[in-house]
């Protein structure tokens, strides 16, 4: 499968989910220019994170008009997946692909640490190499990573089993101070309903190698090659190396 | 008509202006004065410590580019460079917190990559008085987002850093920036117009009015009237200089351009007599092609103007339509303003009519430096008798506390510390530890300056911090290779400051002697004084080091319960000026400890060797806070937390023993099986290396002769170190 990650003016973890899925995961990875209006063939869009267009007026909302995102609309509209990461989670949000909205954290602070992450729904194309319940160590690093939707909509996401990854503490519980951003139900990562749209929070390609200090992020790129090779010829996901440093 | 008024708004003397006119010939204008004025301004020109910054060493084998340039550089093998720098933003940062502080971070970033590497990590040394004022907490809180703001921003990730805090600092907070880049060793640019013909092209933000005479404000004192300085505060804009840094790095790996020089302080003017004069060419302008932010804007506006995010290309002309089309595809202008002449002047226009027509040789090169004089302070710092606590867990958990030695957390926290992928080391490791991609190779970086010792002996301090600076690189298992310099002082026309200006240069010079480390650039900042009030003489060391094999690294976190805690070094009876006599005696008093500098390298080498050898299991530099705050570090960056258990039979005063800050010492851990095999190469190096205890338990319990004197539980030691900065920030309901 090929992943192509979408470059903004303004991303700044483009080159690090290329290097992920590339050199870290060796699928075969191309970067798409956002002026542009081919997606080069590619399985799954990647939406880094970073600041598109500096993220002046509010995260997320200028990138959505750009000319890439027309065909990434339309592209997820048929059925191809698209993960938004950080940044491109809050662009999937303004573009209208997944519900809700992101507001400041609630301690008013840019926030860069490890924090843990539950898997919800182990019954998604970006978790099936996961199991249920099972605790993500991936790092954050935002300034909107609160979530938000009104209370109808909430109710919908959690109906339709959209929150993939809630935020919890070390040992799996769902607590107010492992929300470390103030999201409602500590919401880290939510997918759409027909479940070929996901958007986090957290960065799986800085949890993706033990010299990083984590490889938990690795959980949702084998997920997604695991899903979209599934008709191709099996390959078998890198081996992991044990993590190292404290 | 030039007059005395005049001449004391632009910062120079009567002599100083004879020297302009003898060197261009006659009388400058408003607009000329203003050029010189900003060249030969202490931030610019260094007339007051060009003198005695030749004694540092800049010579050595890795060394591709020492001082001079934007950035120094050294060949770090595999046909890779790296290229750093540290440079101050203290006066900005003071008057505009957030602003100042972002655009220091900005200025810096472009000095890299303008050599034509990219920046990989930001670290930096912030100063701020105690947190307990609500106005240092302020500035704090400003200068921390700042940071953030900027570097989260264009993605360049901030690694690490110091904070410290003294009263000195209250109304003189230092902000030294510094930043690391990475480039491929045949793609590496210069600052230097070179080729008549050639054309010279802007990129970047319009100008603006902002920032005028920056360079200039940064040369003098602050009085009470600073707040009418903020209009010289730039205003960062970190989006545009991301896609400045993209563009500019596509350019370079094109091989489209000829030199580049970036516009940071005294802006265009700075950029393109220095571009000029380093090509040994000359350069016409017509500022009417100058994109300007602003209508009405006067040519000595234009040319002084600091507005940031701009940068200066020559490129050949059969080049310039590439050039271009590279800026569009990043949304940016890339005009034509000018080109290179032969004859060495910087000829500017403005509407149809020559402006400036000055030699840059004269401008560049010709500022003069002074041998300013320079006297001993008077009055004496003589340590008083103490009395011995009674209580040490209370002291303890108070040193803990105190908020240069309490966790950072709560600043690093804001930093994205982890974009480009690239951080092995989270903050608050001895440096910060940095792999290279597709190597086994990392960086390692540390920054280090204890101003206390610096005031209380500016030269043993200028030496300790180099040797701690490299002692923290050996910490994690890297050897030394070059360093940067921030240096940070009050007014250098008081000799007293001068004086101690002297002292650290020397001190410094010998140490990088010792370690073999070339000097390969820095900045000095002068003028850190407020209201007569003058900051502690703080240099500030930036040194970077190579591991050749990352795998090797050591963090300084216990490891496993039952390893032995191993102490490198010698407890000496020294507590001038450590921490402990600052929080718990309130005293800024006595000698600071003595160095030995060949002692220390022997020492560093040792721990090198035991990492290399991979005896190591966790280390650790003792400074601030001593023994006793260095075991609580490690217990505190061990992912368990264990405890450790402690027994020591110096013979010197227990709260030295604990608290002292003795040079040279490093604790390390080691399997009980590999005990004898350390002990074994300390004695080969002759190094003083002895168990004193062992690691494990939910204690930390130091013994000292058969007496008990620290046993706390790790939970209650932990939550004084965490809590303490956030304590003073953070509003609890």
């Amino acid at each position: 499968m090929k992943f192509g990650v979408v470059q903004f003016p303004g991303s700044n973890c483009d080159f690090d989910t290329f290097h992920a899925l590339r050199n870290v995961m060796k699928r075969p990875t191309v970067l798409l220019w956002h002026k542009d209006h081919d997606l080069q063939g590619v399985d799954c869009v990647v939406l880094p994170g970073g600041f598109s267009y500096g993220d002046y007026l509010r995260s997320g909302a200028i990138a959505r008009f750009s000319p890439l995102m027309q065909e990434v609309k339309a592209f997820a509209r048929k059925g191809g997946h698209v993960l938004g990461i950080c940044n491109g989670f809050q662009i999937l949000l303004e573009l209208g692909l997944l519900p809700g909205a992101m507001i400041r954290n609630k301690n008013l602070k840019f926030l860069c640490q490890h924090v843990h992450v539950r898997i919800e729904n182990e019954k998604t194309d970006f978790t099936r190499a996961g199991r249920k319940g099972q605790v993500l160590r991936i790092p954050i690093a935002h300034f909107d990573g609160n979530y938000y939707a009104p209370a109808r909509g909430l109710k919908d996401i959690e109906r339709h089993r959209q929150v993939v990854f809630r935020y919890c503490d070390a040992k799996g519980n769902i607590t107010e101070e492992a929300n470390v951003n103030g999201s409602l139900g500590n919401i880290a990562g939510i997918r759409n309903r027909e479940g070929n749209v996901l958007g986090l929070m957290p960065h799986p390609e800085r949890a993706s190698e033990a010299l990083l200090g984590s490889e938990d992020g690795r959980t949702i790129f084998e997920s997604l090659i695991l899903s979209l090779e599934r008709r191709k010829p099996a390959r078998r996901p890198v081996r992991r190396e044990r993590a190292r440093h404290d | 008509m030039i007059d005395k008024k005049t001449l004391d708004q632009h910062g120079l003397t009567e002599d100083e202006y004879g020297l302009i006119v003898g060197l261009i010939g006659r009388e400058p204008n408003l607009t000329e004065l203003g050029i010189f004025s900003v060249m030969w301004s202490e931030h610019c020109g260094y007339k007051s410590s060009r003198v005695h910054l030749k004694k540092l060493p800049t010579e050595g084998k890795l060394v591709v580019q020492g001082p001079g340039e934007n950035a120094g550089i050294l060949d770090i093998g595999d046909g890779q460079v790296i290229v750093f720098k540290i440079e101050s933003h203290n006066h900005p940062s003071f008057i505009e917190p957030y602003q100042g502080a972002a655009t220091g971070v900005g200025g810096i970033l472009r000095d890299i990559f303008t050599m034509g590497a990219r920046p990989i990590a930001v670290l930096d040394s912030l100063r701020f008085g105690p947190p307990d004022d609500p106005k240092n907490r302020s500035v704090m809180e400003g200068v921390v987002s700042g940071i953030a703001g900027y570097g989260n921003s264009i993605g360049v990730p901030t690694v690490g850093g110091e904070v410290y805090f003294n009263s000195c600092y209250n109304l003189n907070p230092l902000v030294n920036v510094f930043c690391l880049g990475l480039a491929d060793k045949d793609k590496i640019f210069y600052a230097k117009a070179e080729g008549a013909g050639n054309k010279v092209l802007y990129v970047g933000a319009k100008t603006g009015r902002d920032g005028i005479h920056g360079a200039t404000m940064a040369s003098a004192e602050f009085g009470k009237e600073t707040e009418h300085k903020r209009p010289n505060v730039q205003v960062g804009d970190p989006f545009k200089e991301k896609l400045l840094l993209e563009a500019c790095l596509e350019v370079m790996d094109r091989g489209l351009i000829v030199g580049i020089q970036d516009m940071g302080a005294a802006g265009l003017t700075c950029s393109t007599t220095e571009m000029a004069a380093k090509g040994g060419m000359g350069i016409v302008v017509d500022l009417d092609k100058v994109p300007q932010r602003e209508a009405g804007m006067t040519p000595y506006e234009i040319l002084l103007s600091e507005s940031q995010e701009r940068m200066l290309i020559v490129a050949a002309p059969e080049k310039v339509a590439s050039v271009q089309e590279v800026f569009a595809k990043w949304d940016l202008d890339a005009p034509v303003i000018g080109q290179v002449v032969e004859g060495g002047r910087a000829r500017i226009s403005f509407k149809g009519k020559v402006v400036v027509d000055i030699p840059v040789d004269a401008v560049v090169n010709l500022c003069p430096a002074y041998t300013r004089p320079s006297r001993v302070p008077a009055g004496t710092t003589a340590l008083p008798p103490l009395l011995l606590p009674l209580d040490y867990n209370e002291i303890f958990l108070q040193l803990l506390s105190s908020p240069t030695i309490a966790d950072k957390e709560w600043v690093f926290r804001q930093y994205d510390h982890m974009v480009q992928v690239n951080t092995a080391f989270l903050p608050g490791a001895d440096a910060a530890l940095l792999r290279i991609k597709g190597s086994r190779k990392a960086l390692a970086v540390s920054l280090d300056g204890n101003s206390l010792y610096t005031r209380l002996d500016p030269k043993t301090g200028a030496k300790i911090a180099v040797a701690e600076a490299c002692r923290n690189l050996a910490c994690v298992g890297a050897r030394p290779v070059g360093v940067t310099n921030c240096l940070n002082f009050g007014n250098p026309e008081k000799p007293e400051v001068m004086w101690q200006f002297e002292q650290v240069v020397d001190g410094m010079a010998e140490a990088c002697r010792t370690f073999d480390i070339p000097v390969t650039g820095g900045n000095v900042s002068f003028y850190n004084e407020t209201e007569g009030l003058s900051i502690h003489p703080t240099p500030v060391l930036g040194i970077v080091g190579i591991l050749d094999d990352i795998r090797k690294a050591v963090s300084p976190g216990f490891k496993g319960a039952g390893d032995v805690v191993v102490l490198i070094g010698e407890n000496r009876e020294e507590l001038g000026g450590s921490e402990y006599l600052r929080v718990v005696h309130n005293l800024e008093a006595g000698a600071p400890p003595t160095i030995d500098l060949e002692r220390e390298r022997r020492h560093q080498e040792f721990c090198l060797d035991a990492i290399e050898a991979g005896l190591v299991r966790s280390a650790h530099d003792l400074s601030e806070g001593g023994l006793a705050v260095a075991l609580a570090e490690c217990v505190f960056h061990g992912r368990r937390k264990l405890g450790c258990s402690v027994a020591l039979e110096d013979s010197i005063r227990p709260d030295t023993l604990l608290f002292g800050e003795s040079q040279s010492r490093i604790l390390v851990t080691c399997r009980r099986k590999d005990l004898d095999r350390l002990r074994e190469l300390a004695r080969e190096k002759g190094v003083p290396a002895r168990a004193i205890g062992e690691t494990g338990g939910a204690e930390i319990a130091v013994g000292h002769r058969g007496r008990e004197l620290l046993r706390l539980p790790v939970e209650k030691a932990y939550r004084a170190w965490k809590d303490a900065l956030p304590n003073f920030f953070e509003v609890r309901t």
